[in-house]
């Protein structure tokens, strides 16, 4: 009995495990490699430079754009959509049930659309001659504030940026409202009774209580913070710019990789975006751990 | 809330050492698929004796494995000229493939060793030409080109395409790829348009700026652009620089000289450019516009001339509206003292066709790029899409349309004088440092002269980098 036990969890367990480690750890494996080679993509064999390809790295102009740039999408998106997230969410909570529930589907839409789809309808928002930004702007007289959006260095990472929340913060909303009921009500309750308004209900009670809901959503909107590959290459002028200023680690990885033919370099700018990734992850997770609240 | 619950959502130290540890132990055992494909293996026999009927030795009954293509112009073309392989060679089994991502399909198979007989190396993802041709993954067709041409008698297949299509598939001194369709850049505008109001297309680039004056006047924006890839923009830059200088300025910019993008010609027309923006002759807006947006502002009247290739007239097709008869000119010439006559045109061929280096039956792989490029073939593929097929004479006596027509006489006129400048194809990273300064330029946040400082330090770091292979002409 206990013999056939085990053959039915390797049964279960090895075609699993086969697949993981043909199509993920090898892949890994495999870009570790060759980041430490000159492999062009298309040649049968590979040259070992050793760390050159990262050296490179640090003096390539573009690759250091894609850096800045991610680091302010880095800075920006994830603080921004969960802070209107949490807004949303907990607006949510206090109205009736039917209303929020309408609202949490209609939040929700922009996650059900693909990304490319989503950035292919922003760049005919964000059009300068007929798009809906600046028709708006200049149907309500604002027509001084009508931008190229995303031919302005001073403007186009803001409105990637812009898409970025947009097409992210539905799905945060219903994650932090599930978080929000998870509450017991009596919480509330008690802090209505003390006298607590909605400002001070929220910072004391509902912000400590979905803390760990916040802590994942940092490291989900992290990690698609250091990627946004796919808006920038469907909306952005050049794309990846004006001059550089969308560019994106992601983005300069395609490129280098299928347009210029150098897989290893470009693996070395993935391994450095993994390690990237990996120590947000670790640091967003542990930097919540202290101040755990006990609820007994 | 079960407390228990919530231990470790995070590594600890530890795992993640352990982790780190596994992985680096498993490195050298997982790595090494990807390239692990045998090198050097010699093509598989090349082919039956060579003789007057079937001067590339092919061997009749080698089967024959193609793989095209399917952009705009479809594949039916090269499905006509496999039907005439197996007209000639009944025994060989032909294999098609018409393909969106070629490259994508491709390069598993280049690495892998056991690529097709014959790839139409084209489209958006495409592998990088000069990649594969260090990796030493193309066979080079000199033979091919010094076969008989299959309908014109007394020729090579060399002496029957257009000038430069050879040129432009030579890598290091070895003609590797054949482009089948010539393209040629200028100006397009809307030939009645023109003659309603009375304007005459302008010769040098004084005319083209009065001209631009009375356009703005007539309430029409002069010029607008494909603003989301300003390489569009960079066309008829470079072309106007290359008429000014000729061709030693085309060949100081492609072999990496040092001061190359400073020279006067580039400086000058990168000034003219300037002014074009200076003046407000740009549409507004046109600087965020894609491809599709810019050109059906154009086909709209809401301006009057767009930078593009002769692919324009069939890109429009259903969006330039009934009676607009496009029409190509030639970029006006900067003035002056220069070097190549007005009537020069940039032109280059694409829709890149090779024979891999390992490809099994590489003899028929060639002597199916001989049927491709006949005349017969050729004419039936200009029929069919309204485009300038890569071999001479291939449009003669056809009945074109107005773009087409006015693209045939620009080479007509243009004769030997056709340019191509090389670096974009072999030097990516300058062709992208290239496209963004001029974005810049056209959008009046850097002067002609950053504009040739800051590619010249791209041509620099280029020529200094050891990682790139180099090519001369």
């Amino acid at each position: 009995m206990r013999h056939g036990r085990w053959r039915f969890l390797l049964g279960a367990l090895v075609p699993a495990l086969v697949l993981h480690v043909v199509f993920v750890l090898s892949p890994y494996a495999q870009a570790f490699w060759l980041s430490l080679t000159d492999w062009t993509g298309v040649a049968g064999e590979a040259r070992f430079v050793g760390v050159d390809n990262f050296v490179r790295l640090g003096g390539d102009s573009l690759f250091l754009d894609a850096v800045r740039n991610n680091l302010v999408i880095l800075a920006v998106v994830p603080l921004v959509t969960i802070a209107i997230g949490l807004f949303l969410a907990s607006m949510l909570r206090s109205s009736s049930a039917r209303v929020g529930q309408g609202y949490r589907i209609v939040y929700f839409f922009p996650q059900l659309l693909s990304l490319v789809v989503i950035a292919v309808l922003w760049s005919f928002v964000y059009n300068p001659n007929t798009g809906l930004l600046n028709s708006g702007l200049r149907a309500v007289g604002l027509g001084g504030l009508a931008q190229s959006w995303l031919a302005e260095p001073a403007w186009a990472l803001i409105a990637v940026m812009a898409v970025l929340v947009w097409s992210s913060v539905g799905f945060y909303v219903v994650l932090f409202s599930a978080a929000i009921e998870g509450i017991p009500v009596e919480l509330f309750e008690a802090a209505k009774l003390d006298g607590a308004g909605r400002w001070a209900t929220f910072w004391s009670v509902t912000l400590p209580l979905v803390r760990e809901s916040v802590q994942v959503a940092f490291v989900y909107l992290g990690i698609a913070a250091l990627d946004a590959f796919a808006v920038v290459q469907v909306m952005t002028v050049g794309p990846g710019g004006p001059d550089g200023a969308t560019e994106v680690i992601g983005l300069s990885l395609y490129r280098t990789a299928f347009s210029y033919g150098k897989f290893g370099y470009a693996s070395a700018m993935g391994v450095a975006l993994f390690f990237a990734t990996l120590t947000l992850a670790v640091l967003a997770l542990r930097s919540g751990r202290k101040e755990r609240l006990e609820m007994a | 809330m079960n407390p228990d619950s919530q231990l470790k959502p995070y590594p600890t130290r530890r795992t993640l050492l352990r982790t780190a540890g596994i992985a680096a132990v498993a490195v050298p055992a997982l790595a090494g698929c990807v390239t692990s494909g045998s090198d050097d293996k010699p093509a598989a026999d090349s082919g039956a004796e060579k003789t007057a009927d079937n001067p590339l030795g092919v061997k009749a009954d080698a089967p024959l494995e193609v793989v095209v293509f399917k952009g705009g112009y479809g594949d039916d073309y090269a499905v006509k000229a496999e039907a005439k392989y197996t007209e000639k060679y009944p025994q060989a089994k032909v294999d098609h493939k018409g393909l969106q991502k070629v490259g994508e399909a491709m390069q598993p198979r280049f690495v892998g060793g056991n690529p097709p007989d014959v790839v139409d190396n084209t489209g958006a993802g495409r592998l990088d030409i000069g990649t594969l041709v260090s990796a030493n993954q193309v066979s080079d067709l000199a033979d091919l080109l010094d076969a008989p041409s299959l309908d014109q008698e007394g020729k090579k297949v060399r002496d029957t395409l257009l000038p430069g299509v050879i040129e432009d598939g030579t890598f290091g001194g070895k003609t590797v790829a054949l482009n089948f369709t010539y393209t040629v850049w200028g100006l397009w505008y809307s030939k009645p348009l023109f003659a309603e109001r009375g304007w005459t297309y302008p010769k040098t680039w004084d005319e083209m700026l009065a001209l631009c004056a009375t356009i703005k006047k007539a309430g029409l924006a002069p010029w607008t652009y494909q603003g989301k890839y300003p390489e569009y923009m960079n066309d008829p830059l470079l072309t106007m620089a290359a008429k000014a200088g000729g061709l030693d300025l085309v060949k100081a910019v492609d072999n990496l000289q040092p001061d190359a993008w400073k020279q006067e010609g580039l400086v000058q027309a990168a000034t003219a450019f300037a002014e074009l923006a200076g003046q407000g002759y740009l549409m507004s807006g046109s600087e965020a516009l894609s491809h599709t947006e810019s050109q059906a502002a154009w086909c709209q009247k809401k301006a009057a001339f767009i930078p593009c290739g002769s692919w324009l007239e069939s890109e429009q097709k259903g969006v330039a509206p009934d009676g607009f008869d496009m029409v190509m000119g030639t970029v006006p010439a900067l003035g002056g003292s220069d070097k190549l006559p007005v009537t020069a045109v940039q032109a280059a061929s694409s829709e890149s066709f090779l024979v891999p280096a390992k490809a099994k039956n590489a003899a028929g792989g060639k002597e199916y790029l001989r049927m491709l490029f006949s005349k017969a073939s050729a004419t039936a593929f200009a029929e069919a899409n309204s485009t300038l097929p890569a071999v001479a004479g291939a449009t003669d006596g056809l009945t074109l349309s107005s773009g087409l027509g006015s693209v045939r006489d620009a080479v007509t006129a243009a004769r030997t004088d056709t340019l191509a400048f090389k670096f974009r194809t072999w030097y990516g990273p300058l062709a992208k440092a290239a496209d963004d300064a001029t974005g810049e330029l056209i959008n009046k946040r850097i002067s002609p002269a950053d504009w040739s400082t800051r590619i010249q330090k791209a041509a620099d770091a280029l020529a200094k980098d050891s990682t790139v292979t180099k090519y001369t002409r």
